[in-house]
């Protein structure tokens, strides 16, 4: 077993509504940043995990994503995974 | 789906309007009418304005026998956004209820609060301003983990959107049955105030006038989402996923404020607000309201996406938008009340003498249509469906009815009654909208039977309420009808207003199915006997087919939203709590009902469902003669100032109706009842049968000679069952006690149910 550093990006679908991002983009605007065109609010979730492979850390954090991490009905997501030094398993 | 970027249209074909849900047949017609085919954009325009939920096609023959007029009703049903009725004073009241089912089954959340969005725009566009919003919610079993999510989301979804927006959510209800698993109904209402003579009109009023689209920029939010709506759930709409609208609360607010602003500076010739079908539905709407025609332009719609196509401007349902007549030469100061509250008002049209909607986007004619022809009580198809009466209504009237509760088990089974979700408290869901802003909320939600909210300046008081119980309507279709309407009239009653109107939301499953359109035509029929009876006619509302999923429809849910009016709010005002020790306990019944009830009278109960996992029987008694009596009785005892609480004997019957008075007390007050019926009678039916017309209210022991006589001639009969007690609940038959209980040990069991079952540790826990 070994550690990796799953990176996930979740952004909303480019077609959906972005409240959060216009109301960032008015107050932008109201501060004088005249050049910015759109703003959209997105997260970023950083885990690491134990598993035997690369590709196994990969499908966990893909299938964290599906369940929870992202609302694939409105959401789409990006992953990396890297080999990080290995961490002790929680005890 | 089709909402890929283009300039390249689609061409259109028989196999393409099939696809968009209209028949062959429909097709036929609209090419024939035309006398050509039709383009992309002109079959979605089609497509939408002739699906169910614009058109009512299958359901307008049905709803046309329901009582639609009232000395009250400032406008006819269906003629407006919204119905309006008069409350005296100078004031109106504009209110309905509608659906948002199928959204949030896809997207909870979002589904939930695009669904408060658009009803408070329903209320607004008429120039009233929303003061409060019930919601009437059904789910699965809450055992399903994804029940939990979609029942989670919803009620969030509610709460963010209504918060933020700033008006109360005063009440509502929430049910569960294993038939709403898969199809959850999600129905919304909003109530608002408005001056008589002050209202706006969904018209595109006089030729000449130019048309504003004001409110948010348009994306390519829930395209389609009207013919969405017209069809069943299955794998393949969990795939069209692109159609989820999102929800903006703050920009609503922007928006209600600044619509009012528009409406009373007298700007606004004519107005709809954008909901299903966007700027199809509302141009062709008010075009033809008016007898005219309308000339838009696309290139003029301040899109939130690059590159949409004509079809999809026209059939986007972008949330927080309006289409406007201006009156002729205020175009500026429509530009500047919209300006000051940071929202588009951009000129994309003007109304024309053609009686058509005509479409330009990037200098071509994109559509060319009649708008007569599309709407309905114009070309919009109507259709009788076949109905046939279903065969599973012999089988659950012939299931047979347990043996009678031993008298160890009654207090075991009025427990297992309290901690039934359907009975339990929702204050999970309640305590997560704001029931109180805008100052208004005499009474919300977990103490009466109906919310009261104050009418600032005046003693009056609106009271509201929504139910309907969707079991009794699948037992049996008529009565159930008339039972939501009863019951929610009853309610209304017991907190001390007269009732006034209703507005419905008809969830049915797939109308082709003839057993559905027999269910749906009786349940009509019930509720327009019911509305004749209490002279509250129907104001308007919303038909949602379709609420099916593999594993079958929903149970027939005519949801009842029940508008009333207290004429003196501090003296009328009445609670369910028990108030005080001492106090008399009154059961008031029609004047012909006996204490045995048959065997039968189980039928639909909470009881069998709960303790026996049972649906079965007829819908409980109704005779509306009875009902009319039981509400006039009560009504006059209230206004006598006889009645210190009142609440009617519903879900869980007479036991769960003294548990509940002893709970909403805040667990201090119970009673000691001895009910005298004869051995002969079965004590569950005694017990927790929900058999209708029935109230316990209490009174002070000094007022009840008051209460007899005022009560005489009515036709009902008002027992003395026992008195109010300092903290016991005990329930007697014929001097036999069966329920001993400590009144904080059921508030405990009520009051947590709900966040036990979803695994949520509660404050108290």
């Amino acid at each position: 077993m070994h550690s990796y550093k799953a990176r996930i990006t979740v952004t909303l679908r480019p077609s959906i509504l972005d409240p959060q991002g216009k109301a960032a983009h008015r107050a932008l605007t109201n501060l004088g940043f005249s050049t910015v065109q759109e703003v959209r609010v997105g997260k970023v979730v950083e885990m690491v995990l134990h598993e035997p492979s690369l590709e196994a850390a990969r499908a966990a954090a893909e299938a964290a994503c599906q369940k929870l991490l992202a609302n694939p009905v409105m959401e789409d997501y990006a992953v990396t995974v890297r080999r990080v030094p290995e961490i002790a398993a929680a005890s | 789906m089709h909402n890929t970027s283009q300039s390249q249209e689609l061409v259109v074909s028989e196999a393409l309007a099939l696809e968009h849900g209209l028949t062959a047949e429909e097709y036929g017609w609209i090419y024939e009418h035309l006398g050509r085919t039709p383009t992309w954009t002109e079959l979605g325009i089609y497509s939408v304005m002739w699906s169910e939920h614009c058109s009512y096609k299958n359901s307008i023959s049905v709803l046309k026998t329901l009582p639609r007029d009232g000395e009250v009703m400032l406008v006819g049903a269906g003629d407006e956004n919204a119905g309006l009725v008069d409350i005296g004073d100078g004031l109106a009241v504009a209110f309905k209820i509608e659906s948002h089912n199928h959204p949030s089954a896809v997207e909870p959340y979002q589904g939930a609060a695009t669904g408060v969005g658009g009803i408070h725009r329903d209320i607004f566009t008429m120039g009233a301003r929303p003061v409060c919003a019930l919601n009437s919610l059904r789910f699965g079993p809450l055992t399903s983990p994804r029940v939990r999510y979609l029942f989670d989301g919803v009620v969030r979804g509610i709460g963010d959107y209504g918060n933020s927006f700033g008006v109360p959510t005063v009440g509502g209800e929430v049910y569960f049955d294993p038939a709403y698993e898969g199809n959850p109904l999600v129905n919304a209402m909003s109530v608002g105030l408005v001056k008589v003579g002050r209202t706006s009109s969904a018209t595109a009023a006089s030729v000449g006038n130019t048309i504003f689209i004001v409110g948010s920029a348009t994306g390519r939010d829930g395209i389609h989402g009207a013919t969405f709506a017209s069809e069943e759930l299955s794998e393949e709409s969990e795939a069209r996923r692109p159609s989820v609208q999102v929800g903006d609360p703050f920009t609503e607010k922007l928006l209600l404020e600044a619509t009012l602003e528009a409406i009373r500076a007298g700007v606004v010739a004519g107005i709809q607000d954008m909901g299903a079908a966007g700027l199809t539905c509302s141009s062709c709407e008010m075009s033809a309201k008016a007898g005219v025609g309308m000339h838009l332009n696309l290139d003029l719609v301040p899109v939130r996406e690059p590159r949409m196509s004509a079809y999809e401007m026209m059939l986007s349902e972008s949330q927080e938008r309006m289409l406007i007549s201006c009156a002729p030469g205020r175009e500026a100061d429509l530009g500047a009340i919209f300006g000051k509250w940071e929202l588009h008002a951009v000129a994309i049209g003007h109304v024309t003498g053609s009686g058509r909607v005509t479409v330009e986007h990037q200098g071509r004619m994109v559509a060319d249509v009649e708008a007569e022809h599309l709407v309905l009580g114009g070309g919009a198809p109507v259709y009788k469906r076949e109905a046939r009466r279903p065969a599973y209504l012999d089988a659950v009237r012939a299931a047979p009815i347990p043996p009678d509760v031993e008298p160890g088990q009654v207090a075991g089974s009025l427990r297992a009654l309290l901690a039934a979700p359907n009975i339990a408290s929702k204050r999970w869901v309640y305590e997560q909208y704001d029931t109180m802003v805008r100052t208004g909320t005499a009474q919300g939600p977990g103490t009466g039977d109906a919310a009261l909210v104050r009418l600032k300046g005046s003693r009056k008081a609106l009271a509201v309420t929504t139910d309907c119980n969707g079991r009794y309507v699948y037992l049996d279709p008529r009565r159930g009808g008339q039972i939501a309407v009863a019951e929610a009239a009853r309610n209304v009653v017991c907190s001390g207003a007269r009732p006034l109107a209703i507005t419905n939301c008809l969830n049915f499953g797939n109308p082709y199915k003839p057993e559905v359109f027999w269910t749906f035509k009786e349940a009509v029929a019930g509720m327009g006997e019911a509305c004749r009876a209490l002279g509250t006619p129907v104001t308007g509302g919303n038909v949602s087919f379709y609420n099916e999923n593999p594993e079958g429809a929903v149970f027939p849910t005519p949801t009842i939203g029940m508008l009333g009016l207290v004429d003196d709010l501090d003296a009328h005002g009445t609670g369910a709590a028990f108030v005080a020790t001492g106090d008399l306990v009154v059961l008031l019944t029609p004047g012909a009902w006996a204490w045995c009830t048959s065997v039968a009278a189980l039928g639909g109960s909470e009881y069998l469902a709960t303790v026996h996992g049972m649906t079965a029987g007829s819908a409980p008694h109704l005779d509306l003669r009875e009902e009319v009596a039981v509400q006039a009785a009560l009504l006059r005892l209230i206004r006598a100032g006889l009645v210190r609480s009142a609440h009617d004997v519903s879900d869980g019957g007479m036991a769960v109706c003294l548990a509940e008075k002893a709970i909403f007390s805040g667990g201090h007050l119970g009673a000691r009842v001895d009910v005298s019926a004869p051995a002969t009678c079965r004590l569950d039916a005694l017990l927790f049968a929900e058999a209708q017309s029935r109230i316990i209210f209490t009174t002070e022991s000094r007022a009840w000679p008051a209460v007899e006589a005022a009560l005489s001639g009515m036709g009902v009969r008002a027992q003395v069952i026992g008195r109010v007690w300092e903290g016991a609940f005990e329930i007697a038959v014929a001097g036999e006690t069966v329920i001993k209980e400590a009144v904080p040990n059921l508030q405990a069991i009520y009051d947590h149910a709900i966040a036990k079952t979803l695994g949520i540790p509660s404050a108290a826990d």
